[in-house]
């Protein structure tokens, strides 16, 4: 067996069936197996970014790692920014680069780049197999890395020699002595958090992405019905507890609801669970969750600590901190809280907002009014941002990895291709991508995937032809001077996806959105909903960067109600 | 404050990298930084020492902790450790008073006098930083002409 064929055969024995990737000079050997092997194959994409962006949003699905492959120079450098996003938001992805042959390794050979060393930050580790024997332990070990303990992205560099090599030693050792996630609560640290919740006024959950990571979505169920408490999310938390729920508040942070953020701000107890408090989280640090002390569970210890003071710190699988907490307070019997729960839904009433307009051009609110009556439990992808925003501080998204967004890395044009790789990995569920004109543009050579493996997913473009986040920013911080934000009316998105021989939709009238969603889904094939939306409007209320909670403004936040 | 952590990681190509890498990357200031064998042939030993404050310290070792190779992260405290850094120092000669001054020096620190000729000796010190540190104070105004210092290796007191 050569090289290549034990690259194919590992994947299959470790149940694969599907990768992404694009071609090049190092990896020829490594496609050709592909070749002799039916039960896996590799979509084609256009970009190798896409390739890395399908397969990290195939993982968020899934949760099981999703794989990329590249050839060598510069394909392997255009994985590196979905490498990053999946790296920031802790998505378990398996990248192989081809790389120059081992005899040339460090002579700046023709598509010779130095992978390891660029992507070492933005990976948990790495691997270059120097000889063949070394390639299935490196595809073993790192399979076990990138989903083990808090998950993220390996990458595995393949010389082109190491792939035609034989494979003469079958070796399938995959254990790594520094490498020993500890997924088991301190038991003391658990009773302490029980008390903690016992003896509190104004709890709050505030629930992440570590949440959905660790499949812990039913036992955080079971554990706010007990305590009774408010939850909140964070943007990669949307969807672990259902967002029509009594309890939960939604999303908080920078565009979070106000509701969410006025919790934060008078909860006397914070029960954090998978969640980093980044800074589009907290805002001013040191006065985030001010009145609250913070129990703090998560997988990784390095962030404990690292953002927020911790009083009770858990560092443990959420599932099963989670699981041994419902334990506790099943003995100890779980209070709830009812002047606090009486007050949070009082001003959660007062949190609804008013999404109907019949404004032409077309408002978004009214645009996402009309999503959120078509989209029921099917799975959203979405670009960044202006639009992202939208799509978090409303959409209700009632199931774990039915919400596929960028999150901590923030990249443009992510949506197209997650939606290639979330259709990919479930294929019956129906997949939608809300993007904006300009994070659309960025990744719609992708279209070709699409049309090519017949990939059916529902585009919808907030098209305002500007790159409106940082036209907000733009209008709030810098007096509205505008500086290279202006797209312009380029391309007409209809006739671009008609060119791929896609159904492509131009909408300009508020009444014609449903009927062209309904349209789209009766599709067999993809389709580009191109649609065109008040272009002065912006996403609020918003929290100024590094800004104390009670300093969001705008939207809401100007209506009646006292909130903070 | 100093902080001295030893650090047992996997011998292989690039740990160092890895390691120095995430000092950087995330604003931790390396001091000094040793790497030798162990009795084990797959693991080294690294020893790092770094300025900063508890709360940094404990990022610091929370992230070696992260990375794959590490297998083991440990802060070695001065009053539980024994720590050590070899200094070789070359030292010019200006006249034949100042010479006597200077083997005088030498000796009462300890050193070892490893080359020496009509400008200049060259001696070798073994001790903590302070010790070097303060002999390179005390012969500094005959002339330094070159030093190479290896950084601090430390390892725990066995009564610690």
């Amino acid at each position: 067996m050569k090289g290549s064929e034990a690259i194919v055969s590992t994947l299959v024995d470790k149940g694969f069936d599907v990768t992404f990737g694009f071609p090049g000079g190092t990896v020829i050997p490594l496609f050709d197996a592909f070749l002799d092997n039916d039960k896996i194959r590799n979509i084609l994409v256009r970009h190798e970014q896409a390739a890395a962006h399908a397969a990290d949003a195939y993982a968020r699905v899934l949760g099981k790692p999703g794989i990329c492959i590249a050839t060598s120079g510069p394909g392997a450098t255009n994985l590196v920014t979905g490498i990053m996003n999946a790296y920031m938001d802790s998505s378990p992805i398996l990248a192989f680069g081809g790389q120059v042959s081992t005899n040339l390794i460090g002579n700046d050979a023709f598509q010779e780049s130095d992978m390891i060393g660029i992507t070492m930050p933005i990976t948990k580790h790495s691997f270059q197999p120097r000889n063949a024997d070394e390639i299935i332990p490196a595809i073993l070990k790192g399979l076990r890395i990138a989903t083990e303990g808090r998950p993220g992205p390996v990458y595995i560099d393949l010389p082109k020699d190491v792939q035609c090599q034989e494979v003469k030693n079958l070796n399938r050792n995959v254990k790594i002595a520094g490498f020993q996630p500890n997924l088991h609560g301190n038991p003391v640290q658990i009773r302490k958090a029980a008390e903690a919740i016992n003896n509190s006024e104004r709890p709050l959950f505030l629930a992440g992405g570590g949440v959905s990571l660790s499949n812990a979505s039913a036992e955080l169920g079971r554990l706010v019905n007990m305590v009774k408490a408010p939850i909140a999310t964070t943007l990669m938390g949307k969807g672990i507890f259902p967002e029509d729920h009594p309890l939960c508040l939604g999303m908080v942070g920078m565009h979070g609801r106000r509701i969410a953020n006025y919790a934060v701000l008078k909860c006397d107890l914070l029960i954090a669970i998978g969640c980093r408090f980044s800074d589009r989280i907290t805002g001013e640090l040191s006065s985030f969750a001010e009145n609250a002390k913070v129990i703090h569970i998560d997988v990784d210890p390095a962030e404990i600590g690292k953002n927020v003071k911790v009083d009770i710190p858990i560092v443990g699988d959420a599932r099963l901190v989670i699981s041994d907490l419902i334990n506790v307070l099943s003995k100890t019997g779980a209070k709830s809280p009812s002047a606090w729960g009486k007050r949070i839904k009082e001003l959660a009433e007062m949190c609804k907002c008013n999404l109907d307009y019949d404004t032409t051009p077309i408002s978004p609110r009214r645009l996402i009014k009309d999503l959120r009556g078509i989209i029921k439990d099917d799975i959203v992808c979405t670009g960044v941002g202006q639009h992202q925003m939208y799509a978090a501080h409303y959409l209700r998204i009632r199931k774990p990895r039915h919400f596929i967004t960028s999150g901590g890395a923030g990249t443009m044009g992510f949506g197209l291709p997650a939606a290639i790789g979330a259709k990919t990995a479930k294929p019956e569920c129906e997949v939608y991508n809300l993007d904006g004109d300009g994070s659309f543009a960025m990744t719609q050579q992708e279209l070709g995937t699409i049309k090519e493996e017949n990939i059916k997913v529902i585009t919808a473009i907030f098209n305002n032809e500007y790159l409106g986040m940082v036209r907000q920013w733009l209008d709030i911080f810098f007096d509205k001077r505008y500086s290279q934000v202006h797209l312009k009316k380029t391309p007409d998105f209809a006739k671009l996806a008609e060119a791929y021989s896609l159904n492509g939709y131009s909408v300009d009238k508020p009444g014609d959105i449903i009927p062209t969603l309904k349209e789209a889904k009766k599709n067999k094939e993809a389709s580009v909903l191109d649609i065109h939306i008040d272009p002065s409007e912006n996403i609020l209320p918003m929290l100024p960067p590094g800004g104390h909670l009670r300093d969001a403004f705008g939207g809401c936040m100007n209506s009646k109600g006292e909130f903070f | 404050m100093r902080h001295i952590i030893s650090m047992l990681v996997e011998n292989q190509p690039g740990v160092l990298t890895r390691i120095a890498g995430m000092f950087a990357r995330r604003g931790f200031n390396i001091e000094t930084i040793t790497v030798g064998k162990t009795g084990n042939p797959s693991i080294s030993k690294m020893v790092v020492t770094v300025l900063g404050d508890a709360h940094m310290l404990e990022q610091i070792e929370k992230q070696i902790n992260k990375l794959v190779d590490t297998v083991k992260v440990q802060e070695l405290k001065p009053e539980a450790s024994i720590e050590r850094e070899l200094c070789l120092l070359k030292i010019a000669i200006p006249d034949n008073k100042s010479k006597q001054d200077i083997l005088k020096y030498a000796d009462i620190y300890k050193t070892k006098v490893v080359d020496i000729d009509k400008k200049s000796v060259t001696v070798q010190i073994v001790g903590e930083s302070d010790k070097i540190d303060s002999f390179i104070e005390l012969v500094r105004s005959y002339g330094i002409k070159d030093i190479s210092r290896t950084g601090v290796t430390a390892i725990a007191r066995s009564n610690g």
